[in-house]
């Protein structure tokens, strides 16, 4: 079980169950929708992008609790980057969950708890849709994103 | 120059099946022996593809070993002996599914490639604008997709026979869809999401009262029940070697032999072929206009040591056997707090699709994994069938003949293990 309790953390459990900046941000100017063919993970992801700085951020999903946790805890951690510390972000939490390269255990924060990821390679996708997402709308990418 | 081997020459003795012991079954599946992390492994995802028994892996390794050359082409011993025990193979699959003729019984990929080459070549031909095509509201994806890739071609429609919250078709709406329009009906035996068995014999002996032609998809049934082309008296019937404890990459199609002889090829190449120049080339006959180039031969021979291997068990003693599994483990998942199972057919068979709660499937799927259960979690190739119960994805457990009412008890105690880590 010590596999198990590395991937579903209590903070996972946590935002999964109360995913916070849930919901669709009205006045969004950056928005992208991820899709997961394989196991039907579902996100959107909104952004109020203001002179290259992330002012708000909400999502809106469905799916399995890492997905959904990852989400949540990636709104959190945005709020008031600017799109290049954002995009950093995302290269040092793909570290983290693929075990690619060596992660930066403090510019990721709270995000370290899905380090556990790694160990269960067919949820590496689940953790990364959002963020994947995420990238696909500061592009401003009309086509939905996958994971694919 | 090609020439099949009769049935006739072997019509032997009925293979007599001894008392099913699942435990002695089970010594016959290698793969069954061994740990996942740490825990025995219970393999509860045989809809997706079923284990294969020592019988048939010894088949694999001895064809290599021993016979490996190409079929149908060389007057060398090794070619004989490799195409004699191919076309012994499609005798075998010919008894198997009670087919009239083996040259009915076409080796494919897998059932998906049998439905698109009845999609492409019977129906390209005979689909014209307005037409309609029935499905149900059941079929996977395979079932669906070459139906609706023709129907674009053609400007024909596609029709769905509704289901009701149990799973079961609504064969009054059957009776409406089937109009003047309809030209052909493709539908599944066995729901691979549900389980739910449909009334195909019904289904075919309605479509033919109006001359229209029907495609069962086996691919869910084969394993599971005893299958008898001639009394279902369907046009076309496919399934998948892979479910049938045979290899991957060798299926079947059955096509009744004048509905297959009227149809063009799918694919050119060798072995489909009589005569070519450069100018013209004649098709060659039945089965081998349907099979160009060169077959997974080994899938062939393997398929037909996973059909001796099914048969020598006995089907109605496999059939017993997981239906006492399934109704006993579909009463201890009940006892799971939040769980509902989807799909509650009155016939239905070796199929266990649930939700538990809000927890989403692919949690109850790594969690059970982590407790050495397989099943899958997910869509199961079959979108729509969520959409109809209003649910992304269900955990699918589906059980073979080496399943037993011992692991449905571990999969419970799995079930209560998710429920704590998510409670």
């Amino acid at each position: 079980m010590s596999d198990l309790r590395d991937l579903y953390q209590e903070v996972i459990l946590d935002h999964n169950k109360r995913p916070r900046n849930f919901g669709k941000l009205e006045e969004a100017n950056r928005q992208a929708e991820g899709y997961n063919p394989l196991c039907g993970d579902q996100v959107k992801v909104y952004i109020k992008l203001e002179d290259g700085v992330i002012k708000d951020v909400r999502f809106e999903a469905s799916g399995c609790a890492i997905s959904k946790a990852s989400a949540s805890m990636m709104t959190a951690a945005l709020k008031g980057k600017t799109e290049a510390e954002a995009e950093a972000l995302f290269q040092e939490f793909h570290d983290l969950v693929t075990g690619e390269s060596e992660a930066d255990p403090e510019t990721l924060g709270k995000l370290a708890v899905f380090a556990g990821v790694r160990e269960f390679p067919a949820r590496v996708k689940c953790a990364s849709l959002a963020w994947h997402t995420l990238h696909a709308a500061l592009e401003n990418k009309d086509e939905p994103v996958t994971t694919e | 120059m090609t020439s099949a081997v009769r049935a006739d020459a072997l019509e032997g003795q009925p293979i007599q099946p001894a008392p099913f012991d699942v435990w002695q079954v089970r010594e016959d599946f290698p793969i069954l022996k061994q740990q996942i992390h740490g825990k025995p492994l219970v393999y509860l995802d045989n809809a997706a593809t079923t284990q294969k028994p020592q019988a048939v892996l010894d088949t694999l390794a001895r064809y290599y070993a021993q016979d490996n050359a190409n079929i149908h082409r060389a007057v060398h011993q090794l070619s004989e002996r490799a195409t004699r025990e191919y076309e012994e193979a499609r005798v075998k699959v010919k008894r198997f599914l009670n087919a009239a003729d083996a040259h009915e019984i076409i080796f494919t990929r897998n059932a998906t490639e049998g439905i698109n080459l009845v999609a492409q070549s019977y129906g390209r031909k005979n689909i014209r604008e307005g037409d309609e095509i029935i499905i149900s509201a059941m079929e996977h994806h395979a079932n669906i997709v070459p139906w609706q890739m023709l129907c674009e071609e053609k400007g024909a429609r596609l029709r769905v026979i509704p289901m009701n919250d149990a799973g079961e078709l609504l064969l009054e709406e059957y009776e409406k869809l089937l109009t003047l329009r309809t030209k052909f009906v493709a539908i599944t035996q066995m729901s691979n999401a549900l389980g739910t068995i449909n009334p195909v014999r019904q289904i075919i002996e309605l479509a033919h009262q109006q001359g229209v032609p029907v495609l069962v998809d086996g691919a869910q049934t084969a394993y599971h029940l005893k299958v008898d082309v001639q009394a279902l008296d369907c046009d076309f019937f496919v399934f998948s070697g892979h479910k049938l404890y045979g290899p991957t990459g060798i299926g079947v199609l059955y096509g009744k032999a004048e509905l297959l002889e009227a149809m063009p090829p799918y694919q050119g190449g060798g072995d489909m072929i009589r005569y070519v120049s450069f100018e013209k080339t004649l098709y060659n006959g039945l089965p081998y206009k349907f099979e160009a180039g060169t077959p997974h031969i080994a899938g062939g021979i393997g398929l037909g040591a996973a059909i001796d291997y099914l048969q020598g068990l006995g089907m109605e003693n496999v059939a017993a056997h997981e239906q006492d599994v399934l109704r006993y483990g579909t009463e201890r998942l009940r006892e799971v707090p939040g769980l509902r199972i989807i799909g509650t057919a009155q016939n239905k068979a070796s199929i266990l699709s649930f939700v538990l709660g809000d927890i989403h499937p692919h949690d109850i799927g790594t969690i059970l994994d982590q407790e050495g259960i397989a099943v899958r979690t997910g869509h199961h190739c079959a979108q729509p069938v969520m959409q109809r119960f209003g649910i992304p994805a269900t955990a699918r457990a589906s059980l073979a003949c080496y399943n037993t009412r011992e692991e449905m008890d571990a999969l419970v105690r799995g079930l209560h293990k998710v429920v704590e880590v998510f409670g």
